[in-house]
């Protein structure tokens, strides 16, 4: 159960992005959460509306998008969706691939007022 | 009004925990971050390494635990100097926590840095602390198929050491499943079959770790020569 700490992070660079914006309110937040996290969107979305309580950020909503893995072979130079987390390549066996997405614990846009 | 913001939401922690890095590495330090479920063995192969490794490496230990400073008490026996993080309730170590015992360290003194991360096989993988590599433990009694469970420890992990393999004749489990199903996760992974009971596998897990202390060093030497 770390969502308390990531709540309290995102929230900080949110305070932090707002303020930048000279924004009064939080209508929104998009997030990107890859299939590699070790989140749990409900426990997440939870521990957010716990702590915004009485802040400009109270009601908003968390959108939450989950990143499938993907990787990319550098000898077939071609990516590929990693299933079952097999971290190989399914065409030529190699397993020095990079993992492109999925590891993602990103915010990508918010709404504001 | 619609505003795009690209941030990591860790960014703070990583921040904290290049930092530490940073700090590591003047001192020539080699900092490992062990974790696994509560019970797989940390402190135990931290006190078998320890008495293995202590006539050679000069060692410290930061513990962490939700509650009670037991387990340091344990390290410091062994004549280490050792640090209690308590965190209170949360599930892991971050960078932060980890600064905060920097005044308790002569780090100068040092080669070898253990941080014993909260018992648990989810949260702590998230997190850097600074360390140059993370290494779990799975008991064979937690059962095979914790790498398809728990799939990012597996993958953040350098080292994997399969440990109580002892009671392999009283378990249902496969190392041979174990070994395959991480390997697929992370093949880069470096595996050891050991038993802190009997002391069974760990010759290689002692040479192993001193080598990559030897290795630590010699590379900061080139680099402050070159």
């Amino acid at each position: 159960m770390h969502e308390m700490s990531i709540a309290q992070s995102l929230i900080t660079i949110l305070q932090e992005e707002m303020a930048k914006h000279r924004a009064t309110a939080l209508r929104s937040v998009r997030l990107s959460i890859g299939e590699m996290s070790a989140i749990v969107p409900e426990s997440l979305s939870f521990c957010f509306e716990i702590i915004v309580q009485g802040t400009p950020l109270e009601g908003a909503k968390l959108l939450m998008d989950r990143i499938p893995l993907k990787g990319y072979c550098p000898d077939c130079e071609r990516p590929f969706d990693i299933k079952d987390f097999i971290f190989v390549c399914p065409t030529c066996g190699s397993t020095t691939i990079e993992t492109i997405e999925g590891q993602e614990l990103s915010i990508v846009e918010m709404e504001v007022e | 009004m619609k505003v795009s913001v690209v941030r990591n939401i860790l960014e703070a922690n990583e921040r904290i925990a290049e930092q530490n890095k940073a700090l590591f590495q003047e001192h020539h330090l080699l900092v490992i971050n062990l974790m696994s479920s509560p019970g797989a063995g940390k402190t135990s192969l931290l006190e078998k390494t320890i008495d293995a490794l202590k006539k050679d490496l000069r060692i410290g230990v930061i513990e962490g635990d939700i509650q009670s400073t037991s387990d340091a008490e344990r390290i410091a026996r062994k004549g280490v100097p050792a640090v209690q993080i308590n965190t209170g309730g949360a599930c892991h170590l971050d960078g932060n926590m980890i600064r905060e015992t920097f005044p308790e360290f002569d780090f100068s003194g040092l080669d070898l840095l253990v941080v014993e991360n909260v018992g648990n096989l989810v949260c702590p993988a998230e997190f850097k602390v600074g360390e140059d590599f993370k290494v779990m433990i799975l008991s064979v009694a937690e059962g095979d198929d914790k790498p398809s469970k728990y799939p990012l420890m597996f993958h953040e992990s350098k080292v994997l050491l399969i440990n109580k393999i002892d009671l392999l004749p009283y378990v249902e489990c496969s190392v041979e499943k174990i070994i395959k199903d991480s390997l697929n996760i992370n093949p880069e992974l470096t595996i050891f079959q050991v038993s802190c009971k009997t002391g069974e596998g760990l010759g290689a897990w002692y040479r192993w770790l001193r080598e990559r202390v030897k290795e630590k060093s010699q590379a900061l030497k080139n680099e402050s020569q070159g």
